[in-house]
């Protein structure tokens, strides 16, 4: 265990190395990803200003920046870019192959890297985010109850681990497709919608926000958001929180299953 | 126990068949023509531990599929092969760690980082023993004089360079066997002539086995005893190297340089003319027939001196593969045209 441990650590210590090689590329996409946060404070403000009234089903003007914010911080958790196109160009490229001749796991290999770019990522944000959330504190409510808010932070992690695993499996695909660029931005399509990414749930009309309770997207940004401005009952959270687990197990387990099966047949592409 | 068994090992792939043109392409969407390619039909091949073994043989002949259904990136059509008494296709962990697999030109170190990092994980992933660790490296680094070069990101490195990182990186944790897969390619003849220099030395002091694959018949010359020959997906030919000139070449060069400054007018009787340049003559002439002309062309003419020789082995090998290429295109062409299955 201790072997595989220090495996872990050395992997997670060179994608580090890695994500800082090149440093302007690395300072401009941390910095400048605030101002998509900005953008939507003044489209909302001018969306309230325009409907001329206080509140849309059921959010006024500073729970949906409360809410937008929040999602900003679920997506920085749960958006995986470049994964399953990474993953796709390893299979048509060849370089899948070192993950089956040397004894590593290949999806622990890519979750470590994950891990690793977005510490990296979110140490040197941390204090701009900070900032901005701090300019806007009184859009927000105040702090949930601690259950809350501990329920939030599990939503939060669980969001991570389903984001990765549910990209690792679209990518998985290309053991029998080659591209799945195409299939990526269906995928990318959808979760802009259904996910909460842009607005919240109840804003969409039905049949679509029933079809949303049955989809794992939802995890990906508005549930975690939700818990913590109160939307989702208290009595509701453990359930709720079990079926975003299950989701997860169940990408864990297909992207698992899928490796395996693209591993058996796969081609050796690329010499 | 060999250290390699092979038993009428078998793969073959379906390759789309894309005609040229738009409208074959939009066809393609809805009906798509699938041939079926047999990359290795039914080998056997045996190799006891310690051997350095050549894979030869023209491009599309089954070598590099070879080497990975050797080392589990592939899994056969049929058959049945072991590597060290393990099945490589399982992917067992303990087979993993007892053999390495180099191929020409395909990067497994971390572009942007120094080599160095990347021989750390190798040390973590194959849980090599600290000491251990620092001993082979810097066994090897010296070896292949690349100490300086640690520290430098491998994007940075010659390709010569990559190469030697490439093989550090293969070696660390001591595999029993070793697959090489044209380690040479594209590499100058200096950088050529250090790999197979290391490769010899490495071989002959830690006696691990080796499977290469090359088109450079200097690398197989400098390094294997025993050469594999495949061809359409069969091996044609296994035993040395030498043994390729006897048992494929039909002819031999006599070389013959007559007295005086005139030459005789009618050698084309004798074989074919490969160089003339007076007083000097080359001659191919069939195998049975040596003896006969030698002694027509000593009786016939006064001649300072004569030598008989093998052709040159890189000949003789062109030669096979050629006529090997000419015989699959014909029986392409003898062969019925199949309606392609439906997708």
């Amino acid at each position: 265990m201790l072997a595989r441990v220090q495996t872990w650590w050395i992997i997670f210590r060179i994608c580090v190395e890695e994500r800082l090689v090149y440093r302007g590329d690395f300072a401009l996409g941390t910095l400048m990803r605030f101002l998509p946060l900005v953008t939507q404070i003044f489209l909302w403000t001018a969306v309230f200003a325009g409907a001329g009234k206080g509140s849309i089903v059921g959010y006024g003007r500073n729970d949906i920046i409360a809410y937008y914010l929040l999602t900003t911080i679920t997506r920085a958790f749960a958006s995986m870019p470049g994964l399953a196109s990474g993953i796709g160009r390893q299979v048509r490229e060849g370089e899948i192959k070192k993950f089956m001749i040397q004894p590593i796991d290949a999806v622990g290999f890519l979750l470590l890297a994950r891990i690793a770019h977005k510490l990296v990522y979110y140490a040197v944000a941390l204090g701009p985010f900070f900032l901005v959330f701090w300019i806007c504190r009184d859009y927000f409510p105040g702090w949930p109850e601690p259950p809350v808010l501990a329920a939030y932070f599990a939503s939060l992690v669980m969001s991570f681990l389903l984001g990765f695993f549910l990209e690792a499996t679209i990518g998985m695909i290309s053991f029998w497709f080659l591209e799945v660029s195409s299939l990526l931005f269906v995928y990318m399509l959808f979760n802009f919608f259904c996910s909460g990414h842009m607005f919240p749930l109840e804003i969409l009309p039905q049949p679509w926000q029933g079809i949303v309770e049955f989809l794992p997207l939802k995890y990906l940004a508005y549930y975690p958001a939700a818990i913590f401005l109160g939307k989702v009952p208290p009595e509701d959270l453990v359930q709720g929180l079990l079926v975003q687990a299950g989701w997860v197990l169940f990408f864990v387990i297909a992207c698992r299953a899928m490796l395996n099966a693209g591993y058996n047949r796969y081609s050796g592409y690329g010499g | 126990m060999s250290a390699i068994q092979i038993r009428n090992l078998q793969k073959s792939y379906r390759v789309y068949q894309k005609k040229e043109g738009l409208a074959a392409s939009l066809a393609g969407l809805f009906r798509r023509e699938y041939r079926t390619v047999e990359a290795v039909k039914g080998i056997d091949l045996d190799v006891e531990g310690g051997e350095f073994v050549a894979f030869l043989g023209p491009n599309g002949a089954g070598k590099t599929t070879t080497l990975k259904l050797l080392s589990g990136v592939i899994s056969p059509t049929g058959g049945e092969a072991t590597v060290l008494g393990h099945v490589p296709w399982r992917r067992e962990n303990d087979y993993r760690r007892r053999f390495a697999l180099v191929m020409g030109q395909k990067n497994q170190l971390w572009w942007d980082l120094p080599a160095q990092e990347s021989f750390k994980l190798h040390q973590k992933i194959y849980r090599i023993d600290p000491a251990d660790f620092a001993r082979t490296r810097d066994e090897l680094c010296e070896l292949l004089d690349i100490t300086r070069l640690l520290q430098q990101p491998v994007r940075e490195l010659s390709l010569g360079e990559r190469m030697k990182m490439e093989l550090t990186a293969a070696l660390l944790h001591s595999p029993d066997v070793l697959f090489l897969d044209e380690p040479t390619i594209g590499l100058d003849v200096v950088a050529q002539h250090n790999i197979q220099k290391f490769l010899k030395h490495y071989q002959e002091i830690r006696g691990i086995t080796i499977l290469l694959t090359s088109h450079y018949m200097k690398d197989v010359a400098a390094l294997c005893k025993r050469v594999v020959v495949i061809a359409r997906g069969e091996i044609i030919y296994d035993g040395s190297l030498s043994g390729i000139v006897d048992a494929f070449s039909g002819h031999k060069v006599l070389s013959v340089q007559f007295a005086g400054e005139r030459m005789p007018g009618d050698l084309a009787r004798y074989g074919e003319v490969l160089e003339e340049v007076a007083p000097k003559a080359k001659l191919r002439v069939d195998r049975t027939a040596i003896a006969k002309v030698l002694s027509s062309v000593l009786a016939e003419h006064a001649v300072e001196d004569v030598s008989v020789e093998d052709p040159p082995l890189e000949e003789v090998i062109a030669e096979m593969f050629a006529r090997n290429q000419a015989t699959e295109v014909a029986d392409a062409a003898a062969k019925p045209v199949a309606a392609p299955p439906a997708t």
